[in-house]
């Protein structure tokens, strides 16, 4: 376990060290006296009407009314006014923390039972996370064994971590300071264990941290992706400068719309790439044969990682 | 099978008006081999009991581990078992088939003027099916021990070495069990209501019954699926959930939540109709908005099923999915506002007297304010990106299953205490209860909102040491509620042997189980029943005896 605390902001909420925390907390604030509302109206009405219709005497004669339509109306319309407010409060923060600034550095993540390492553009792979004041930063992450979850108080973010599959969150920190990162999916013996320190660092600052990091030995993954790529024999069907060979061009293939044999539409992301090394036949581009074959076994997730990154600098 | 006495017979025979359900027959085996669905009720309420026992000594054990970070008194590998020991048995033995099984079944049919339920050999079978499930469950846990949660995520659960599989199984039988219940409660409710009980002349608790069926029947086939691909996964290899198998364990998730969301509308719905009766009863008012309620009632039944996605914000499915989810979630909040202002406005005018079932239901409509409202702060997708598997969401859904679902039952068995055992249990120690009950909830579980919106994750052994201090408030909080349980439990025991003998109607009710003795005689009533009022006319019944 880190023995970062995670440093209060206010009675209810951590501090806001990110750029998304703002936003998070104003939907926070305008639930909780939305609730505060609603729960005096309730207890005021319930605890008044116990006391003014206690029973006196056996026998009383009570009220008939049982239905009156437009207060029903008005208290059905009006919390349905209020929620939808409220949802779409909550949709605008979470449409902002889904997408990555596309300037955002990429670190990758592995979680497994039960710690991270993080792994930088430069090749460095570090068991703490050290980032940037001031820049988004973006994480991709993936697991090798169970379902974890990424979490930042601090920085009011979440995401699931899972195997086989890239997901992605992203962050700008405010403030250079050491902030608790945590795991918040069960994953047995160690789940609560499973703790990281962020370091948040002035620009300069990082770049040296990053130096003093590095192993040297790994090279950097778009460069291991490279040279994976004429290893492998990838360059043998798809070219990198537009011309067509037996398989599409890579040129310019990361975030490009891609028509499929059976009429749907792909976005080349992380997991179309990862899916077309390892099931290359499950969805073929329109115009082109079945006929790669699986590198299932062939290339460890590390490769995968490398050779996306590579494509992703195809240009 | 033995001869029972017919309703003639039973009109025939002198003043007594029969052998009550208790006294008709003896012995252990009469009770086992019972058709009765009183006896198949009172079955259900002492297992679902033990089971909440046994649910609530982990829940103390947790919690005395959880006083100190890392170590107290237990490993993380018995912690892991522990919580999950806790949830499975809470959720499958005792708050799914509490309220149905126990007050349902011992009530639908007296409710509706009928005999018996439509099926009582069915009835029967599933109590055995819920039996059988329960000790197969239970005895795997308790052998092999199982550190999964009870929602089985996988890949852990499909790659744990504990009990995965037979405890699915038995989770498998007991969904049989849920689906024969509410299929009989159904078919019952149809087919049974003696002449005079409209469909709006039924009881609150009926519709809540009805709707909590349409559920049962509906979604639990989908968690037995589930259950079973999980258990093909993990003995014949056949890749679904597991990504090392080329499956994929998102879905898992979908498939999971598709039941037991819909499953959290089976454990609470039940309760609100309880709460109906319970406020209408005791403040002799007539409900207010009884259409209203009613139709809420099935209302959340039906979009319950499309809200499942909001268990999965940050779980990795698409953002379209989970702005659709947030946005159908929203809409379910607005049936279950409408049912408490409706409460709130029964209070209003009505003759309103404090015995323990209604200090149970006031308390319900306090503890279960808090959790619908705080269900609407993990309903925004911002806000639950922040509070997601934090004890934010631990201390919600307490409040809601716990505070709504538990308090309803335990004011529901107090309300019809006196009318299935005919003993008056002390009012006394039935309100201390109620007090120690509040406060200890309160203070166990007000506290968990606190440490999740300051970012403490669940199903933590260990954690960071600022939480010390509420953890530990929490912990105390806890002996309360246990110290709450024990003076309810030994008030109602106590009444068996010691308590008054009760009488036909003790709160003054309209509805029709107020109108046989206390206990029913077997075939529930001496005459078919002849309605001439509503379950809630208390102003025109007042008049009549007036004039």
């Amino acid at each position: 376990m880190t023995n970062t605390p995670i440093e209060l902001g206010s009675f209810w909420l951590p501090k806001q060290s990110s750029t998304v925390a703002p936003q998070v907390d104003q939907a926070w604030n305008a639930v909780y006296w939305v609730a505060v509302f609603f729960f005096v109206l309730v207890v005021t009405g319930m605890v008044v009407f116990s006391w003014r219709y206690r029973r006196k005497k056996e026998g009383e004669v009570t009220s008939d009314v049982d239905h009156n339509t437009a207060l029903e109306v008005i208290w059905t319309l009006i919390p349905l006014g209020i929620t939808m407010g409220l949802f779409t409060l909550g949709l605008r923060g979470f449409i902002n923390a889904s997408v990555a600034p596309a300037d955002a550095i990429e670190i990758h993540v592995t979680a497994q039972k039960w710690s991270w390492s993080f792994t930088y553009p430069n090749g460095t792979t570090t068991a703490e996370l050290g980032v940037p004041k001031d820049k988004p930063v973006k994480l991709v992450m993936s697991s090798t064994d169970v379902l974890h979850s990424l979490y930042v108080p601090e920085f009011r973010i979440k995401q699931d971590v899972i195997p086989g599959t890239y997901t992605t969150l992203w962050f700008q920190a405010t403030e250079a300071k050491e902030v608790a990162l945590l795991c918040t999916e069960y994953c047995g013996t160690g789940h609560s264990d499973m703790a990281a320190k962020i370091t948040v660092m002035e620009g300069p600052k990082y770049l040296e941290w990053l130096d003093a990091n590095g192993d040297g030995a790994d090279k950097p993954p778009a460069e291991r992706g490279k040279s994976l790529f004429t290893t492998k024999s990838c360059a043998g069907c798809h070219s990198v400068d537009g011309t067509r060979v037996v398989g599409p061009s890579m040129k310019g293939v990361f975030g490009k719309m891609e028509d499929l044999a059976d009429g749907t539409q792909v976005k080349v992301d992380e997991n179309y790439l990862r899916e077309s090394l390892l099931n290359p036949n499950g969805k073929v581009v329109k115009g082109y044969q079945p006929l790669m074959p699986s590198f299932q076994g062939q290339l460890k997730d590390k490769d995968i990682d490398a050779i996306i990154a590579y494509l992703k600098t195809v240009n | 099978m033995s001869r029972s006495i017919t309703v003639d017979e039973v009109a025939a025979a002198p003043d007594s008006g029969g052998t009550d359900y208790i006294n008709a027959t003896k012995g252990v085996w009469s009770w086992l081999t019972t058709v009765d669905h009183k006896r198949i009720g009172i079955m259900y309420l002492v297992s679902v009991l033990t089971a909440f026992a046994l649910g609530g000594f982990f829940a103390l054990l947790l919690r005395l581990e959880l006083l100190t970070p890392k170590h107290t008194i237990m490993s993380a590998d018995t912690y892991n078992q522990a919580f999950t020991l806790h949830g499975v048995v809470m959720v499958f033995l005792f708050i799914i088939p509490s309220i149905p099984g126990a007050l349902g079944n011992f009530f639908l049919p007296i409710m509706i003027g009928a005999k018996d339920v439509a099926f009582p050999r069915l009835n029967l079978l599933s109590l055995y099916l819920y039996w059988i499930g329960a000790i197969f469950a239970l005895s795997s846990i308790l052998s092999s021990g199982l550190d999964t949660g009870w929602t089985f995520y996988v890949p852990y659960s499909s790659t744990t070495n504990t009990a995965v599989v037979n405890v699915t199984l038995g989770a498998f039988v007991l969904g049989f069990s849920s689906i024969l219940t509410g299929l009989n409660f159904i078919v019952t409710l149809h087919k049974l209501r003696a002449p005079g009980v409209g469909w709006f002349k039924m009881p609150l608790f009926l519709w809540g019954l009805y709707a909590t069926s349409i559920v049962q029947i509906l979604a639990t086939p989908v968690l037995g699926i589930t259950l079973l691909l999980l258990v093909f996964e993990r003995t014949l290899h056949i890749g679904i959930f597991d990504p090392a198998l080329g499956g994929d364990p998102v879905l898992f998730q979908h498939f999971f939540w598709f039941y037991s969301h819909p499953a959290v509308y089976i454990m609470i719905l039940p309760g609100m109709g309880i709460i109906s009766e319970l406020i209408a009863v005791h403040a002799h008012r007539k409900v207010f908005g009884y259409k209203a309620i009613a139709f809420s009632s099935v209302a959340i039944a039906l979009v319950g099923f499309l809200v499942w996605g909001h268990h999965m914000f940050v779980a990795g499915q698409s953002e379209l999915a989970s702005t659709i989810f947030s946005f159908l979630t929203f809409l379910v909040a607005i049936p279950s506002g409408v049912k408490v202002f409706n409460w709130i406005g029964t209070l209003w005018g009505g003759s309103i007297s404090f015995k323990a079932p209604m200090l149970f239901a006031l308390s319900f409509l306090f503890l279960f304010t808090i959790g619908g409202l705080t269900g609407v702060f993990l309903g925004m997708l911002s806000v639950d990106m922040h509070l997601h598997d934090t004890y934010f969401v631990v201390a919600h859904f307490h409040y809601v299953m716990m505070g709504g679902t538990v308090t309803a039952f335990v004011g529901g068995l107090h309300h019809w205490w006196p009318k299935m055992t005919g003993r008056m249990y002390s009012e006394k120690l039935a309100v201390l209860s109620c007090a120690l009950y509040f406060i200890g909830f309160n203070a166990t579980f007000f506290t968990q909102f606190l440490m999740g919106s300051r970012g403490m994750p669940r199903r933590y052994y260990n954690y960071l040491d600022q939480f010390q201090p509420l953890h530990a408030f929490s912990t105390f909080g806890s002996w309360i509620l246990g110290a709450a349980f024990l003076v309810m439990l030994y008030n109602l025991l106590n009444s068996l042997k010691n308590g008054e003998r009760a009488p036909k109607n003790p709160w003054g009710g309209l509805s029709l189980e107020w109108e046989t003795a206390s206990p029913p005689v077997t075939e529930n009533f001496v005459h078919v029943p002849h309605v001439e009022h509503g379950p809630y006319d208390y102003a025109a019944t007042v008049a009549r005896r007036a004039s």
